[in-house]
């Protein structure tokens, strides 16, 4: 571990996926969070890794794919818009069991919307904007530190699971400083270590093991049905081994919150000023937005009045948030969108209105 | 006081705390009693946090904000400002702190308001954050300031040490950033015009300053630009 430093948000994630041994940075400018292929263009080369400016997020999402599939460590990001421009990248990745790690710095949409933050993006990354039958984790960090975590973490589950991994932050947690502590540089993957590591890449065939191929087309509809099958048994194991939670005050609260990113810390405050007007609220925060922690809301306690999910967005996990609750309690939303972050205040006013229509 | 000038240019890398330092400085001059005051956002390279986000609580000062015309805009991606932004820059009787976007690329900005900076009556301030891993040894810090010389072919006149971790700075942390930029300022021949430090660390930082048998002026940074909760624990 090294000393604490103080960091932008997009500086250490493109210095957490660098020490998560990245090789491979394919980007295409967008804000908020151009600092990422502007720090991948003067340190990669550096460590040994490539950077390349793709001339669009299509071209730079399937560079990502190509690299992947021969076997390179590859990280790649943008912001909503252009993540929504990789969505057919991502499919086919899912589809050809291509590992790699995205970051999507989330702002306001839809269209080109704006560039404050959003969390629209949560239908899109759950749920897949691109074709087909398939799942990518999704996690979502509150912090600079978690985001370090994940990123670094998340090359190890991509090449685990041969699946995209994708890491949702939204565009303050890519712009704020944060003191951080950077975690220790992995080795990044030589040619010669490919096909020992990664079998099913193409690293050229040495006559040592089979021609390995790669792809997402599947003609014949049994071998599409079986291949698909075969997928979906893989997503069931990373539902079970990758969700991941933090639950808060859930004894006694009143009142549940659900709440991811940088929302989770606003909420955190609002909870503390619901306290001092004598009002219990805990929270459960989604760490794993794909698994989604059903689980959680089993915890929630028999004096609990309501849940209300926080979000920056018209109202997207209020999906999840009711399939977890099952209807056992009224399900309600506060939020913000156009890249409006709503006050602590405001989060406190609006759930003690809807508190009050409770009674 | 950090300085007498009349123009206050302040530059630095991005995340040195330019914009806190900025706005705490006009702030204070304000409190100082000071009436004709002006803060001018030449930031066109950072779309958040900027310091124009304040206007209304600076202008409730007596504080005049200039930044980009397009007023509540504050978000557009447009390297764009004010023409109007000449009018503090020009008018002798106005104090002003200009807010100049970070590292070399941010500073380049300058470029067209050069006479006003060249004028005797410039201070160039640099904050240097030892925190901030580009400018944490003597080397990358030294770059750092020639890079921003080479670009904007000025000269800065004088250094303030802002070493901070946000709302995790310690007294020690203070000390160690003076410990640190005045290493620098001897490098550079260049004066450390000030330290910073949040208020409620001043009487630590003043003890741990007079144990170390240590001269520099305490300048208090506020937090005017950071929202309380994003400094929440989760």
């Amino acid at each position: 571990m090294s000393e604490k430093v103080l960091m932008k948000g997009n500086e250490a994630f493109a210095e957490a996926a660098i020490r998560g041994g990245a090789g491979f940075y394919f980007g295409y400018p967008i804000t908020p969070q151009n600092e990422i292929p502007e720090y991948m263009s003067h340190e990669l080369k550096k460590r040994g890794g490539a950077f390349i400016q793709a001339e669009s997020e299509l071209a730079a999402v399937n560079m990502a794919y190509g690299a992947a599939a021969a076997g390179g460590r590859v990280f790649i990001s943008s912001s909503s818009p252009g993540i929504a421009l990789m969505q057919e990248g991502i499919s086919f990745m899912c589809s050809a069991e291509v590992p790699a790690v995205f970051l999507n710095a989330s702002r306001g949409g839809p269209g080109v919307g704006g560039i404050q933050p959003g969390q629209a993006d949560y239908f899109q990354a759950t749920r897949g904007g691109g074709n087909g039958d398939y799942q990518v984790p999704v996690f979502a960090p509150a912090t600079t530190q978690e985001a370090i975590d994940m990123i670094y973490n998340a090359f190890a589950i991509a090449e685990k699971y041969r699946n995209p991994v994708m890491v949702l932050a939204d565009g303050m947690m890519g712009q704020m400083m944060e003191p951080v502590v950077l975690p220790e540089e992995k080795p990044r993957l030589t040619s010669e270590m490919i096909p020992e590591e990664k079998p099913w890449a193409i690293s050229g065939n040495t006559g040592k093991k089979p021609r390995s191929v790669i792809k997402s087309l599947r003609l014949q509809p049994d071998d599409l049905e079986n291949h698909v099958e075969k997928l979906f048994e893989k997503y069931g194991i990373m539902e079970k081994e990758l969700v991941d939670y933090e639950a808060y005050d859930l004894e006694d609260a009143e009142v549940v919150f659900v709440a991811f990113g940088t929302v989770a810390r606003l909420v955190m405050e609002s909870m503390e000023m619901l306290r001092e007007k004598g009002i219990k609220a805990g929270m459960i925060r989604p760490k794993s937005l794909w698994p989604f922690p059903y689980e959680a809301f089993e915890k929630i306690s028999a004096n609990t009045k309501a849940v209300i999910s926080v979000e920056l967005s018209m109202g997207q996990m209020i999906h999840d948030v009711k399939m977890g609750v099952q209807g056992r309690l009224p399900v309600e939303l506060i939020h913000r969108t156009g890249g409006i972050v709503p006050t602590s205040i405001e989060v406190v006013e609006k759930t003690l209105k809807i508190l009050e229509g409770l009674k | 006081m950090i300085t007498d000038k009349r123009i206050i240019a302040v530059v630095g890398h991005y995340g040195s705390g330019k914009t806190e330092f900025s706005v705490s400085l006009v702030h204070s001059l304000a409190m100082g009693g000071m009436k004709k005051l002006a803060i001018c956002d030449l930031d066109i390279a950072n779309p958040y946090f900027r310091s124009r986000e304040r206007k209304q609580q600076l202008n409730d000062l007596g504080i005049a904000v200039y930044g980009s015309h397009y007023g509540t805009e504050i978000t557009a991606e447009l390297p764009a400002i004010d023409a109007g932004i000449k009018a503090p820059l020009e008018d002798k009787e106005t104090t002003v702190v200009v807010d100049v976007g970070g590292d070399d690329s941010g500073a380049r900005i300058m470029h067209q308001f050069m006479k006003y900076f060249r004028s005797d009556d410039c201070e160039l301030i640099c904050i240097v954050n030892k925190n901030r891993p580009e400018t944490s040894t003597l080397e990358g810090a030294e770059n750092h300031i020639r890079r921003i010389e080479a670009e904007t072919g000025l000269t800065i006149t004088g250094i303030v040490s802002n070493a901070h971790f946000i709302r995790y700075t310690t007294a020690q942390d203070v000390i160690d950033g003076w410990e640190f930029t005045s290493k620098l300022c001897e490098r550079l021949g260049k004066p450390l015009l000030a330290v910073t430090a949040p208020e409620h660390l001043t009487e630590e930082v003043k003890a741990l300053r007079d144990k170390a048998g240590a001269e520099f002026e305490l300048f208090t940074i506020g937090m005017f630009m950071r929202e309380s909760w994003l400094d929440k624990k989760v």
